[in-house]
Parts: C-alpha cells; sequence; structure tokens
C-alpha cells in the first residue's frame, strides 16, 4: 500500500475538510470557552457529526458502523486539530471503539451500536497521576457478589464527566481488566477541570463502584491487550490531530510572514525567518509521513505498528511542538494577544502532547522495543 | 505463476549461476568496491567475472533500455532484482558516476547518437566518469562559474578550473560545466563531456580531514573540446545541471527509504552494557540515542512516502531538497553518536583494531553530507523559495 491517500480516502479528506472547517472553526472554540459551556464540546456538533456517519467510521459494520481504518479516522483528526475543535471523537470514536471491536462480546454489543448512531460519549479512565504510566495502574478490581468492587482514582478524564460510559483500566488478581462503568454507577464521581486548552477533563473517583460480572470488557485478567489496542488507536489518533494543530499553525504562521512587514520589508523576506520556516516545513512532513505510517501499520495488525505507534506520537509531538513555538515566536506581540488565534493552537498542542504519553515516555518506548 | 514470480525464479537462477561467492562477502575496503573504467585494476578475476557477468545480462543498469546496455526492465521487475541480489548479499556489480548522473541525464536530453555511444561503455564499466561542477570561487553559487570554452569554430578552447571533482584522478571522462556566453548568467552554460586524457588537464587530489583524497582539483589549460561534445542545448546547459541535482538529491533521499529498522541504541547496548532494569548504561546518552531513532524511524516513513509520491508525480517538484535536507543532518548526528558511543577507541586513528580509523573518518567524511549536491543552507532557501513562496527568496 503506497503512503498517501487513495481516491477513496481523498474524497473523505474532501467532504470532512470543508465541513469542519465552516462548522467547528477556531471561533466554535471560542463560543464554548466564552460561554463557560459545562459540557466541553456542542451536542449541536456531535448530532452533525452523527449524521455524516463519523462517530461509527471505526465501527466494524456487524455493530452498525462504517468499518473503516485509521488512516480515515486520522483524516477526520486532522481536520479537527487544524480548526481546535472541541469534540469527543478521539476518545469515544477512535479510542473506546478499538477497545471495544478486540474485547468483542457483551459489552462491545452493547456499546458499538450506541457510539455509531450518536447515542453513546465514552470517556477513557487510564491515567491516575500526572503523568502517563499505564504499566503502573493502581485502581483495583476485587470480586463481590456477581460482579466487582472498583476502587481508585483517574485523572485526565476528557468527556469524564458527561460520558455515558467509562472504560476503566483496573488490577485484578492475574492482570490488568478493562471495565465498562456506567455513568449513573453508585460511587462513581467526576470532577471536570477545565484545562490550558478549555477542554474539560475530570478527576474521576472510584469509591466501592459496584459493577456485574458482565462490565468486563473482554475476559478477566486479559485486559493487557485490550489496553494495549486503545491506547494504540488513541494515541495515534492524538498524534494525527497533532499534525492537523502543527499545520494549521504553520499555514497561519507562513502566511503571517507573507504579510506582516518591519524595516521597510516583508519579514518573510529575511533569511532568518525563512530558514526556520522551511526547516519547520521539513518537520511537519516527517511527522506527517510518520502518523500516516503508523496507521497504515495498524490497519494491517501489522507487528511492528508498536514501534511506529510510539514513534508517530513522539515525532508528531516534537513537529507540532515546534510550529507552536515558531508560530507564537514569529507573530511577534500579536502572538501573545488572546485575540490572535496562533495562542489556542500553542494551547491545544500542549494537551494532545501530554494525552496518553508525552514525547519523552514514547522516546523510551523507543529504546525499550529496542532492547535498551 | 505469474509473470514476476516466473522472472523471480529466472533472476534467482541466473544469480546463483553467476554470482561468485567471493562477492557475496560484505566490503570490507575502498578496493572492494568495483568502479570500472579504462585504468581500473580488479582486485580479483571473481570482481571481474561479476561485472563481466552483469554487463552482459544488462543487470549493470537494468532498468535501462537494452540498446544503451541495459536489460530493460520494468519498475517492477528492477525490484525483484534488487530483492534478489539483496537476499543473497551480492555486491553491487559496479558503482559510476556514469550510472547515476551522466545516464540519466543522457537518457533526459542526449541525442540517440549520443546514447548509444556513452550509455553502452558506462553500463559495461569500460569508462569511468568524474563530474565538473564547482570552481573555487563558485559553490554554492555554482551558476557564478568562470570556467570557459572559448568557440573556435569546429571545437571550443577550454580553460579553468574545477573543485572536488570526486576521482578526477582516475576517471577517464568528465561531464562539465562550461561557461559559453559571459553575457548571459543561466543561458551561457554548456555541459560539455570530454577525454580526461585530453591535452592540457590536470589533476590534483585534496587531502580532506578524514585523511583521505576521494576529490580533487582539476585544471584546464587550453583543453580542446570537439563541437559534438555537449548534451541538451549549446549555453542551455544550466537546465541539464538542475535536472541533475534534482535526481541526485531524489538518490541521496531515496537512500533513506525501505532500509531495515536498524537501532543505534541497540546496537550500542550490547558493547556498553545494560543497568539491572536492562536500559543502555549510561542515561544521557541512552535518552539520546533514543531521540535519534525515533526521528531516523520517523525518516524512513517519510522516506517511503516520498518515493511512493515521487514515483506517482504527486510529490511537489522541490520536495527532494526537504529529503536531502533532513537526511543528511540525520546521518551527520548518527555519527556523532557513533563516536560517543565509541569513546576513545573511536578515535584511534590507524590502529589494526581500529580498522585504520574507520569510526574516526566516517565521522569526519559525513561532515561532507551537508555540503556536497547542495548545502544544507541552500536546501532551505529553495524550500523557502519553492515550497512555501516566501517572498524575495
Amino acid at each position: 500500500m503506497p503512503l498517501y491517500h487513495n481516491d477513496d480516502q481523498a474524497m473523505l479528506k474532501d467532504s470532512v475538510a470543508p465541513f469542519v472547517a465552516e462548522q467547528a472553526p477556531v471561533s466554535h472554540l471560542r463560543k464554548l470557552r466564552d460561554s463557560a459551556d459545562a459540557t466541553g464540546f456542542s451536542r449541536d456538533l456531535w448530532a452533525q457529526f452523527t449524521e455524516m456517519g463519523l462517530p461509527g467510521m471505526l465501527v466494524p459494520e456487524a455493530h452498525g458502523g462504517l468499518g473503516m481504518g485509521h488512516m480515515e479516522t486520522g483524516i477526520v483528526l486532522e481536520e479537527i486539530g487544524r480548526n481546535l475543535t472541541p469534540s469527543p471523537f478521539l476518545s469515544t470514536g477512535v479510542g473506546a471503539v478499538a477497545a471495544l471491536a478486540k474485547a468483542g462480546g457483551t459489552q462491545a454489543g452493547r456499546w458499538l451500536p450506541a457510539i455509531a448512531s450518536g447515542e453513546a460519549i465514552v470517556a477513557l479512565a487510564i491515567d491516575e497521576g500526572a503523568k502517563h504510566r499505564p504499566d503502573r495502574i493502581a485502581t483495583t478490581a476485587t470480586r463481590a457478589g456477581n460482579g466487582f468492587r472498583l476502587d481508585g482514582k483517574k485523572s485526565f478524564v476528557l468527556h469524564g464527566h458527561v460520558a455515558d460510559m467509562s472504560i476503566v483500566a483496573a488490577k485484578t488478581d492475574g492482570g490488568i481488566t478493562l471495565f465498562a462503568v456506567p455513568k449513573d454507577a453508585k460511587g462513581l464521581t467526576a470532577d471536570p477541570r477545565r484545562l490550558v486548552d478549555s477542554s474539560l477533563a475530570s478527576h474521576v473517583t472510584l469509591d466501592g463502584v459496584e459493577v456485574d460480572a458482565d462490565a468486563v470488557i473482554g475476559e478477566v485478567d486479559a485486559g493487557g491487550e485490550i489496553l494495549d489496542a486503545l491506547l494504540a488507536a488513541t494515541r495515534t489518533g492524538a498524534a494525527a490531530e497533532m499534525v492537523g494543530v502543527g499545520q494549521g499553525a504553520m499555514d497561519m504562521t507562513v502566511t503571517y510572514l507573507k504579510e506582516r512587514k518591519q524595516f521597510g520589508k516583508l519579514i518573510g523576506e529575511f533569511q532568518g525567518l525563512q530558514h526556520r520556516a522551511a526547516h519547520l516545513y521539513g518537520e511537519m512532513e516527517v511527522a506527517r509521513a510518520t502518523v500516516m505510517k503508523a496507521q497504515q501499520l495498524l490497519d494491517e495488525g501489522s507487528e511492528g505498528a508498536k514501534l511506529m505507534v510510539s514513534v508517530a506520537k513522539a515525532k508528531a509531538g516534537r513537529a507540532a511542538n515546534l510550529a507552536v513555538r515558531e508560530g507564537v515566536q514569529m507573530h511577534g506581540g500579536i502572538g501573545m494577544t488572546d485575540e490572535y488565534d496562533i495562542g489556542l493552537y500553542m494551547k491545544r498542542d500542549r494537551a494532545l502532547a501530554e494525552f496518553m504519553g508525552d514525547v519523552h515516555y514514547h522516546i523510551d518506548q523507543v529504546a525499550r522495543m529496542n532492547g535498551y | 505463476m505469474s509473470e514476476l514470480d516466473a522472472f523471480r525464479t529466472e533472476v534467482r537462477e541466473w544469480l546463483e549461476a553467476n554470482c561468485p561467492a567471493e562477492m557475496r562477502e560484505p566490503i570490507r575496503d575502498e578496493d572492494d568496491i568495483c568502479w570500472g573504467g579504462r585504468n581500473f585494476r580488479f582486485k580479483n578475476d571473481a570482481q571481474k567475472a561479476w561485472l563481466d557477468a552483469c554487463a552482459q545480462k544488462g543487470y549493470t543498469v537494468p532498468d535501462w533500455p537494452k540498446a544503451y546496455g541495459g536489460a530493460g526492465l520494468t519498475p517492477e521487475q528492477t525490484k525483484i532484482l534488487k530483492q534478489e541480489m539483496k537476499r543473497i548479499k551480492a555486491r553491487s556489480p559496479l558503482d559510476s558516476f556514469g550510472i547515476w548522473m551522466l545516464g540519466p541525464a543522457l537518457l533526459q536530453f542526449g541525442t540517440e547518437e549520443q546514447k548509444v555511444h556513452y550509455l553502452n561503455p558506462i553500463a559495461r564499466g569500460e569508462i569511468r566518469w568524474c563530474q565538473g561542477y564547482s570552481e573555487p570561487g563558485s559553490g554554492s553559487d555554482l551558476v557564478s562559474l568562470q570556467t570557459f570554452g572559448e568557440d573556435k569554430g569546429d571545437h571550443w578552447v577550454v580553460n579553468g578550473s574545477k573543485i572536488w571533482t570526486s576521482y578526477a584522478d582516475k576517471a577517464d571522462w568528465i561531464f562539465c560545466l562550461v561557461r559559453t556566453d559571459k553575457t548571459n548568467k543561466y543561458q551561457g552554460i554548456t555541459f560539455m563531456l570530454f577525454d580526461m586524457e585530453s591535452p592540457g588537464v590536470t589533476t590534483k587530489p585534496i587531502l580532506l580531514i578524514s585523511g583521505n583524497s576521494p576529490f580533487c582539483e582539476t585544471f584546464f589549460d587550453d583543453v580542446k573540446v570537439p563541437k559534438d561534445q555537449f548534451v541538451g542545448e549549446i549555453n542551455r546547459g544550466w537546465d541539464v545541471a538542475k535536472y541533475l541535482l534534482g535526481h541526485e538529491r531524489e538518490m541521496i533521499s531515496g537512500g533513506g527509504a525501505g532500509g531495515d529498522m536498524i537501532s543505534i541504541g541497540g546496537a550500542f547496548a550490547k558493547a556498553f552494557g545494560k543497568n539491572a532494569a536492562g536500559e543502555l548504561d549510561d542515561p544521557i546518552l541512552r535518552a539520546e540515542m533514543a531521540a535519534f531513532d525515533t526521528d531516523v524511524f520517523a525518516y524512513r516513513a517519510m522516506g517511503e512516502r516520498f518515493m511512493d509520491m515521487w514515483k506517482t508525480g504527486r510529490a511537489h517538484p522541490a520536495s527532494s531538497n526537504m529529503m536531502k535536507y533532513v537526511g543528511t543532518e540525520l546521518n551527520k548526528r548518527r555519527h556523532e553518536l557513533v563516536m560517543s558511543g565509541g569513546g576513545s577507541e573511536a578515535l584511534e586513528w590507524d590502529s589494526e583494531e581500529s580498522k585504520g580509523g574507520a569510526r574516526a573518518r566516517s565521522w569526519l567524511r559525513t561532515k561532507a553530507n551537508s555540503i556536497e549536491g547542495g548545502t544544507s543552507e541552500v536546501m532551505l532557501n529553495v524550500i523557502a523559495k519553492r515550497i512555501l513562496d516566501l517572498p524575495g527568496a
């Protein structure tokens, strides 16, 4: 498979890009932010996403979805990134779907059709501290009655306070088990915090939450593989969104270099800025190729996917970070103002970079996967 | 069996019968590389037999037409031949600037007569070519070159000098940019071809920081060049040169694609040892190597995407400049890490253990990567101007 979009994928991009740019440009984010929106995204917009079939893109056809791949969801995520669109698409339509589809069984049958039809928002309750350490999950699930009792604290749970269901990773006797915890579960509390990018992420407390045995996603103690699928999908998706954020910031900045005059010249004439912009272009192109490679390997079910997913999350993180930093710097004083959009790109990039493992985490993973 | 499968079987059998065992050993020394040419001294019979067998079959330039010494293979067949050669670890039968540089220029701009006349000896490894581009006063600003060819009716008289001429002291012929009109900067250069044994041609090797001398200064003192020895049109040699530079950058870029995912940190962990946690036992170097590995794996994906797009006409025509910039800067970084990883052992310059200072010399050699074929700064200029469309660049 060549590493560029085929005709179908190009058509998808041609329909999604103008849709997101028209319905949810940066002003849409500003409106939600300035009205102190308590949901974290627009339900009207999510309804429009649903009309286009976007939440069910990755859902297998047998469960009412479109049975597409990560290359396709990546196209949507890039546009979400470019427009800084607040949306549960990544957590619900990508991360949760990947886990449920991998596990199959009761929970897949219960939730996948609901996701595809736009009825269900699903949150991912994985992290427990300030940093992403999925190998050190301390939340416990102990057998109680017919099911389990969950105890622990989760953090950085995007959409956790409005999710219809949260996928909770917990320790069981013989490994990790994933649970589908419905929003009305007793003992479950979500405390939403406004983040730097105006998104809402919750600290979730599980205080003796009781769930039935069939709340298990997949098999007891066998959640490791399902968690891996969830993480790979979400990380690759976040990387695709970062490519969109970085590209949006870069495009805005290159345009500015062609408009702003100082010393009687367009600042884009200065070689000091030209070389930095050209270097950034190279980094963004490499990041884009890397993310596409990770998507392709995931879609093929290749063993090499895991390494490339970490490479993609790290590389996209580095490139998008460079794009937003150069963006603010090259805009000069106006780049520091709230009125101008470039700062919003910097904020979103920071949140996405942290989500599901930052650059350092994934570079460390690259070392480990190569035996050092 | 599909046609391609049948072709693979045929190639496999041919290689088995024709590639000598010695030619399946890794390259150890410079003289393991076959450059061909009038004065080339084969290291052994196997090296000559391998070249002759490939030349006869058209496999030194498999994708060139048969009339020019190639095998006329399709891209898919060429790929299969390369895969099969790689599988048995066969050495390249012939390395040659004629194949890499002049050949593509002739195929694009040459007359039918020129193609037959010049390409066949290149394919057979009979004539070794060198490239005369840079001059002492014209490096990055190549188009300012001043080597001049005075029109004498049926020939030019060429005077001037070239620098960084790779292996000029070993080459038989040179393809050379020569000014033929002093009043027109871009449209006053002719892409000439002439014999290095012509009276008035002298070469002087340049000793580099690596201690090696792969490059020469080349002097032209009233060198007579017949008027039919040029490619393209008279005074339009810059078009040919630009095409070749793009081709060269594409070639360098392609070098990053398709290779194995070899980790530098993984290789050094064996030499360095690991701590109890199984990590390379030098945390800061480990981190730098891991960051480098990440960038290399990312660049491999870029190389794959670039080639996929380039071959199907989807790539921006200037994107090979970006590939050259990113790839050469990465290679320099690799060799800095190799030196750090090697410690004081990597400093040894001529000991047997150090294979004659191989690591140090390679490290120094890579510093030229971002200078030759267009400096990194020129690459960034081109990206700024042609891709980002920045003003006044």
